[in-house]
């Protein structure tokens, strides 16, 4: 591997709904090219995690870096001390996929995957369409451009979705258990893309429940539990070889079922 | 009494009746597009944070939905002169009272149906675009308009249905309209079937053109067909028969 550059860095984040702290300070960072995936049981906070970094919520206090653009965020300071522009343009740079695909369900599959190149980055319509169109291919549904998502499958829906994060060359994909809706017959078929992503180099954060896949995918395993990382490591020592009991009975758990 | 054939159809193609019915419907048009326009913002308004906002938007809706129609179209035309000499001026025509006051009672019934509409837009819908890094109003018009248009789109054309019927309460403050011209032809005749036939079929062509039209609109809005079997915008004033 090259010289690792931190794609994604968090520092010491803290996130709180209503007097509740569901993140505790969480240090994380993504190496460029790498897959960390973050477990953890339900409420450990894995999601706020990932939709802290893609700043669908804005934490409460600490620093997200992405790609070297240090954002910060301070609660006590007006809108977080946090300047709308330069969130709207680091969302921008992060394609999120999320459990229930969210595909905009006005809009046909291929206007689904050329909206945010063309209104948010400003590409020309002709280029967004090329684009899409290789994408489309790639996640093996390149013959539903003029379908409208309520016509695809579970499966292909979320194909879709993770086309459109890919559109705007994302400087890394953001996944939120993006096969926990799916039927069980559907799941392989995203996991599949996923890793087909994944070896081909894009940085990725992704929450699942899917432990076998974790294992084969992922550079680093990050175990939250109540709002902290509870063991962070190599697949094989997360998963294989768990220092803590919490991470032990998880896992476990997970592995049995 | 018996029906008089002539006198009834002689009313349907007079041009008396056709310019008034061209009235009422013009009427009915400007005052609903103009409610429309100003109902939207009042129905983002009832989300606003601003408590003051909220409750001026509730208090409209509480006051025009309250009072009857037919008592703003009489204090417009009546009242509103004695408040300004503006409106003792030639500009104010029994059209232009009428429309203010249609449309400021429609409006009121309008924020409803669109706080109904864009409460149905799915949050997930809106949170994808947000995550994409989509301006607040792009998500509007991108995603959440167009999804809130389809549900708002049926009772939006039975409210413009009711206002068109309404428009005949004009009769009162002597606008041109099909009621008005249809009395004043009744007053002078006394043929009362013959002329109110010929009112009733104007309406009644006017809403059922209407109704066919929204039958192919909301086809536009399903999004479970394939685009390229819908009918476009164009296709729709073009070609019959297609689905």
């Amino acid at each position: 591997m090259t010289v690792a550059n931190p794609r994604i860095s968090v520092r010491n984040i803290v996130k709180s709904f209503g007097g509740q702290t569901v993140l505790k300070g969480i240090n994380l960072d993504a190496d460029e090219g790498s897959v960390v995936t973050l477990i953890g049981s339900s409420g450990s906070g894995k999601s706020t995690l990932l939709r802290c970094i893609n700043l669908l919520e804005i934490p409460d206090s600490g620093d997200i870096t992405i790609d070297g653009e240090v954002v910060h965020f301070d609660r006590n300071k007006r809108a977080g001390g946090v300047n709308q522009a330069q969130i709207r343009r680091i969302r921008s740079s992060l394609g999120m996929v999320f459990q229930n695909f969210a595909l905009w369900n006005h809009m046909t599959i291929l206007e689904n995957v050329i909206a945010a190149p063309i209104h948010v980055l400003g590409i020309s319509r002709e280029e967004a369409i090329e684009r899409a169109d290789a994408l489309l291919k790639r996640v093996g549904i390149g013959d539903k451009h003029h379908q409208f998502p309520a016509q695809l499958s579970g499966g292909q829906q979320q194909r879709a979705a993770i086309a459109r994060a890919m559109a705007i060359q994302p400087k890394a994909l953001l996944l939120d258990e993006p096969t926990s809706a799916l039927d069980p017959e559907l799941v392989s078929e995203v996991l599949q893309v996923i890793k087909d992503l994944a070896v081909g180099g894009i940085t990725m954060v992704l929450v699942t429940h899917e432990m076998r896949f974790a294992r084969e995918v992922s550079s680093k395993v990050v175990f939250l539990h109540k709002g902290q990382i509870g063991e962070m490591g190599p697949p094989e020592q997360v998963l294989g070889d768990p220092q803590t009991e919490a991470c032990r009975r998880f896992v476990r758990s997970e592995f049995g079922a | 009494m018996s029906f008089n054939l002539n006198v009834f159809l002689d009313a349907v193609f007079s041009w008396t009746f056709f310019q008034a019915a061209l009235v009422t419907l013009a009427l009915a048009v400007v005052s609903h597009a103009a409610a429309i326009l100003i109902s939207v913002p009042m129905a983002l308004g009832l989300k606003s944070e601003l408590a003051v906002v909220r409750g001026a938007i509730r208090v409209y809706v509480g006051v025009f939905r309250s009072i009857p129609t037919l008592l703003w179209l009489l204090f417009f035309w009546n009242a509103l002169p004695q408040f300004s000499p503006i409106f003792r001026e030639n500009w104010y025509t029994p059209f232009i009272a009428a429309w203010i006051a249609l449309t400021v009672n429609e409006a009121a019934y309008q924020v409803e149906i669109n706080r109904a509409a864009l409460n149905s837009v799915d949050r997930s819908q809106i949170a994808a675009g947000t995550a994409f890094g989509f301006h607040p109003f792009q998500i509007f018009r991108l995603i959440t308009l167009p999804q809130a248009t389809r549900v708002a789109l049926p009772p939006t054309v039975n409210e413009f249905i009711t206002l068109l019927k309404a428009t005949s309460l004009a009769s009162v403050i002597s606008l041109q309209e099909l009621m008005t011209v249809t009395n004043q032809a009744v007053a002078t005749t006394f043929q009362f079937q013959e002329y109110y036939a010929a009112a009733a079929v104007y309406y009644l062509v006017i809403v059922t053109t209407l109704t066919a039209f929204q039958g192919r609109i909301e086809r536009r809005f399903d999004w479970t067909v394939e685009r390229s079997k819908r009918p476009g915008l164009a296709a729709m004033f073009m070609a019959r028969g297609r689905r």
